[in-house]
């Protein structure tokens, strides 16, 4: 199934894109993609991180279905 | 509950103080955060903020919807700005309009620390020595498992 990873901020700079289109095996977690992107992006991602699937905070044992959009969250700062 | 999120600068404080405020509310409450020149010792330049956009909108309008079941208020408003801002600029402004004060200092307060808590909007700072820094800051949603 295609995933769409998307990256912000520190995140983004680290990864080099603010967007990733990932293939996923059927019944990936949260956690399964991040092990993915953290790949990718030659470990330069936290091991803990805030994610967000279709605008919705979660955990990383959500489990991910075709076309969903998963944000990668830097801790916030806001205001 | 006006929640927007603008890229101009936010300049009509008085128009969002009459948005919100109707005949039955005794106080109108105005926070504004605005860009200071200083941060943990280091004498800043400017900002740089980045959001992700339909989710803050979104978290805005939760907070509000929150803050107005569990208090006596009125109409509410937050705007936040994003893009680049200098000294001096207002980041976001939030009005509370309530029948009577406290209920307004209160949603007021709230809204502010939830944002900063919750809402996907990130910060970059350039220092006066030229260095830019991503600002460290809350971890919202719910906790996470370590990632294999």
């Amino acid at each position: 199934m295609k995933v769409k990873s998307l990256f912000f901020a520190v995140y983004r700079d680290r990864i080099g894109a603010d967007e990733l289109v990932l293939e996923l095996p059927d019944g990936s977690t949260v956690a399964d993609l991040a092990a993915v992107v953290r790949e990718r992006a030659g470990g330069r991602l936290p091991e803990v991180v805030v994610t967000a699937v279709n605008q919705e905070y979660v955990s990383s044992e959500t489990t991910l279905r075709e076309g969903d959009e998963v944000a990668f969250i830097p801790p916030v700062a806001g205001g | 509950m006006h929640c927007e999120i603008v890229t101009q600068p936010i300049t009509d404080l008085e128009g969002l103080m009459d948005r919100v405020r109707s005949d039955s509310d005794g106080a109108v409450i105005l926070f504004t955060g605005v860009v200071r020149n200083h941060d943990a010792g280091r004498s800043v330049e400017s900002l740089h903020y980045e959001v992700y956009m339909e989710m803050a909108r979104a978290k805005l309008l939760d907070i509000c919807r929150d803050v107005g079941a569990d208090e006596d208020v009125g109409d509410m408003a937050v705007v936040h700005r994003v893009g680049d801002l200098t000294v001096g600029d207002v980041s976001v402004a939030i009005a509370v309009a309530a029948p009577h004060r406290d209920a307004a200092y209160r949603a007021s307060r709230t809204i502010i620390e939830r944002l900063k808590q919750e809402v996907p909007i990130w910060k970059r700072e350039r220092y006066t020595d030229g260095e830019e820094k991503w600002l460290g800051g809350a971890s919202p949603g719910t906790p996470n498992t370590p990632i294999a």
